[in-house]
């Protein structure tokens, strides 16, 4: 059995906490890439994070980009998407395929 | 191209002329394996690019609502309403495999009380905002998990595919041709030594023949 952690601002992340995820919210970026850490280590399979944590923190992120576990899927946060979420799918797409060959305009 | 570095006999040809036929065959194989993977990939990543714009659409529903929620109430009233959560996720992970790349499949499973009831609150203290962002949160829950999912499947996907990309290439484009290279090499070196072989017997033959019957001489008495 594995856990769901959201990583984020307070005010964003409180809803999920009612839910039944487990919250974490950071203040700066070396906190909230120590928190991932021992979050990994704790046995989280799943963590959400919102982008605008996330953007200080790419390099530990992008560590476990490859690996199985865990998961880290970003989402926006409760100033709106950033589009990284996005920016990471296109990513995928262009390491795979070379070029992003499902761009949309938008 | 380079040619291999090894000596021009009979025996490196075979084994060379074994090493081709494999890297040919591993050739076609690795690239059967990539087309497939190309192929369920591009599947997942719409899938996921569908899933992804859902989910960030939902979830600016739920925050604008939480946003309406705070106004009308106080930071330690919301917080205490949701503090204590009535029901727990917990994730099964599992392991599903795609063109042998191990990917997960998430199952999550709410302990507590289930059903519509989501509000571990009571009602006199709080507004009816927060319901409302509450039910909408619960909705996106499956489409979250959902898309954890379908990222971290298109991600190790997308190594994979790297991967299996760059060892084509590299048989493509530097193994083959390097050894069908060095295989050409090996045989103009044998039929050139062939050659030299031939051209030597025949002279000793024609040296051979001179000493028994004395052309030459006979020549120079005939004239």
């Amino acid at each position: 059995m594995h856990k769901i952690a959201v990583i984020g601002d307070k005010d964003s992340i409180l809803g999920f906490k009612a839910i039944g995820f487990d919250i974490y919210p950071t203040k700066d970026n070396e906190e909230t890439a120590n928190l991932l850490e021992s979050l990994v280590a704790d046995g989280y399979a799943l963590i959400y994070i919102t982008e605008d944590k996330a953007y200080g923190i790419m390099d530990e992120i992008s560590k476990y980009r490859s690996s199985y576990f865990p998961a880290i899927i970003l989402i926006p946060g409760s100033k709106g998407s950033l589009g990284i979420g996005k920016k990471f799918v296109k990513e995928s797409i262009e390491k795979a395929v070379g070029a992003d060959i499902l761009a949309q305009d938008d | 191209m380079a040619r291999l570095n090894v000596n021009p006999t009979r025996m490196v040809l075979t084994n060379l002329k074994r090493k081709l036929r494999t890297a040919r065959r591993g050739h076609k194989l690795l690239k059967d394996k990539r087309d497939e993977l190309m192929k369920k990939f591009l599947a997942i990543v719409k899938e996921n690019r569908r899933e992804r714009e859902l989910v960030e659409k939902m979830l600016k529903d739920v925050y604008s609502r939480f946003i309406m929620a705070r106004a009308l109430m106080s930071d330690t009233h919301l917080e205490e309403a949701l503090i204590f959560p009535k029901q727990k996720v917990t994730l099964k992970a599992s392991s599903k495999n795609i063109m042998s790349v191990e990917v997960p499949v998430f199952e999550f499973y709410t302990q507590g009380q289930t059903g519509d009831d989501v509000f571990p609150y009571g009602f006199a203290a709080t507004s009816g905002e927060l319901d409302g962002a509450m039910i909408a949160l619960q909705k996106v829950t499956p489409h979250l998990l959902r898309l954890a999912e379908l990222e971290k499947t298109a991600q190790l996907m997308a190594d994979e595919i790297e991967k299996t990309r760059r060892r084509v290439n590299a048989l493509e484009y530097v193994m083959i041709p390097n050894i069908e290279e060095t295989i050409k090499y090996i045989v103009m070196k044998l039929d050139e030594n062939e050659r030299g072989n031939m051209i030597r017997l025949m002279k000793v033959k024609d040296m051979m023949l001179e000493e028994a019957h004395h052309f030459k001489e006979r020549m120079a008495q005939q004239s």
